[in-house]
């Protein structure tokens, strides 16, 4: 296998592994049972999958300006992914969503 | 279409249906605003599917980007669940909506297959002149951009006299409130205590406002113009005022400051027009700007008016924030 095959592959197998990353937070969203392990779920698993798939991309991008935006593009989502995760998780917090302990229904 | 194109058509259109399903069935509003965002940014994929990318980054700036901020500020004054109809009402609504929805089916059943060659749209004459004819004329890479700001000129400044006059009749309706109670807790809408959203979005600023001034002047060259540039400049702004509090936005930029921007745009547009007059030319004739160099003139005409544009877009957005966050504001 040559060089660019590795690559393609490496590209191949980054992209697969961020759409799994990304269906298991929606798994967690569905089946978590509150609010708070909701958000955590997608959360992690939104800003990893990004990153993976746009690392992924970055590996197959034509040309260097291309790479450059996928680039920025993660470094974007790096930081505002979390900072909405935990906004959301705050204002939760003061309307006074309560926190599940094992045993309760779920909400 | 090649298969995967397609395929991903298919489950593109299932989102929007499922989301438009969705959104009639939620009850609270501010669900039903995010999915509306949702359906804004589906329909953007498949516009930049169909390769109307300068479309479908209009789409996703105005339809998913600002209305949605929009809409949740207005939510914020009025209740954000929707009251139930009785069932007996729902009917005279239901059946017109049938009616109406059977009439568009079978009226599509007349449109012309994806890509047909033998269509106005493709055998018009003028499509073959703007395509082939706009290199020499304009010299503008983005061919979007030079029939939208120059061949079409009359009709992009009508839309921005709409733009111009939506953002002062919202103003004139909305402005006419008690001033507010200092005790009365302002602040509520806001997100000013939220450290991490402030240190944050603090180092997200420059980038927004340089990311709205490349889409503004880039707009000649790829997909963007003065329209998705002022709609990204607002949503910065907004976003500044929502973490920092209306107080310090208004101290950057004062009503009195958006009001002469919202007019000034407008006026940079009509008056790059009657500059032409003045020079000898029809109006919005931009080759008369630079008479030796007809190309060089139609760069900087629509430069002008897309700058024109960009700076009334912004000023009403903005000016539409404003008038709901103080309407909050006073109770």
């Amino acid at each position: 296998m040559n060089a660019s095959g590795v690559v393609e592959l490496a590209s191949g197998v980054l992209v697969v592994v961020g759409a799994l990353v990304v269906l298991s937070g929606g798994v967690g969203l569905l089946r978590l049972p509150d609010f708070y392990t909701r958000v955590h779920a997608v959360g992690l698993t939104d800003t990893a999958g990004v990153g993976l798939i746009a690392l992924g991309l970055i590996l197959r991008a034509p040309d260097w300006g291309v790479a450059v935006r996928l680039v920025l593009i993660a470094l974007f989502l790096a930081l505002t992914s979390p900072t909405a995760t935990h906004a959301l998780a705050q204002a939760a917090r003061r309307d006074g969503v309560h926190v599940w302990v094992a045993g309760d229904p779920r909400q | 279409m090649t298969p995967e194109v397609e395929l991903i058509n298919i489950v593109l259109f299932a989102i929007l249906v499922a989301t438009a399903v969705g959104i009639t069935r939620l009850r609270g509003l501010y669900g039903a605003v995010m999915l509306a965002a949702l359906f804004s940014l589906v329909i953007a994929c498949l516009f930049v599917l169909l390769d109307a990318v300068d479309v479908a980054f209009t789409e996703a700036a105005v339809g998913a980007g600002i209305s949605t901020v929009l809409m949740l500020t207005v939510l914020a004054l009025t209740r954000a669940r929707e009251a139930v109809t009785p069932r007996r009402r729902l009917w005279p609504a239901g059946i017109g909506s049938v009616l109406a929805g059977g009439m568009l089916i079978y009226a599509s059943q007349d449109l012309p297959a994806f890509g047909r060659p033998d269509t106005p749209v493709q055998s018009h004459p003028v499509t073959a002149t703007y395509l082939q004819a706009s290199q020499d004329e304009i010299g503008v890479p983005n061919t979007v951009t030079s029939v939208l700001a120059s061949y079409r000129g009359y009709d992009t400044l009508g839309e921005l006299a709409v733009i111009f006059t939506a953002g002062i009749a919202v103003q004139l309706i909305l402005s006419q409130v008690p001033r507010h109670d200092p005790d009365f807790e302002r602040e509520k809408l806001l997100l000013t205590d939220y450290r991490v959203l402030r240190v944050v979005s603090k180092v997200l600023f420059p980038f927004i406002f340089l990311f709205a001034l490349y889409v503004q002047f880039h707009g000649d060259y790829g997909p963007g113009g003065g329209f998705q540039a002022g709609v990204i400049f607002a949503s910065g702004f907004v976003l500044y005022g929502l973490v920092f509090g209306i107080d310090t936005a208004r101290r950057v930029m004062p009503g009195r400051l958006l009001q002469l921007l919202i007019s000034s745009g407008l006026l940079l547009y009509a008056g790059v027009g009657v500059a032409n007059m003045l020079l000898g030319g029809a109006f919005l004739d931009y080759d008369t700007l630079n008479p030796g160099h007809p190309v060089d003139g139609q760069h900087l005409g629509i430069l002008l008016v897309e700058l024109g544009v960009g700076i009334t877009v912004a000023g009403v957005m903005m000016a539409i924030f404003f008038i709901c966050a103080d309407r909050r504001a006073a109770g």
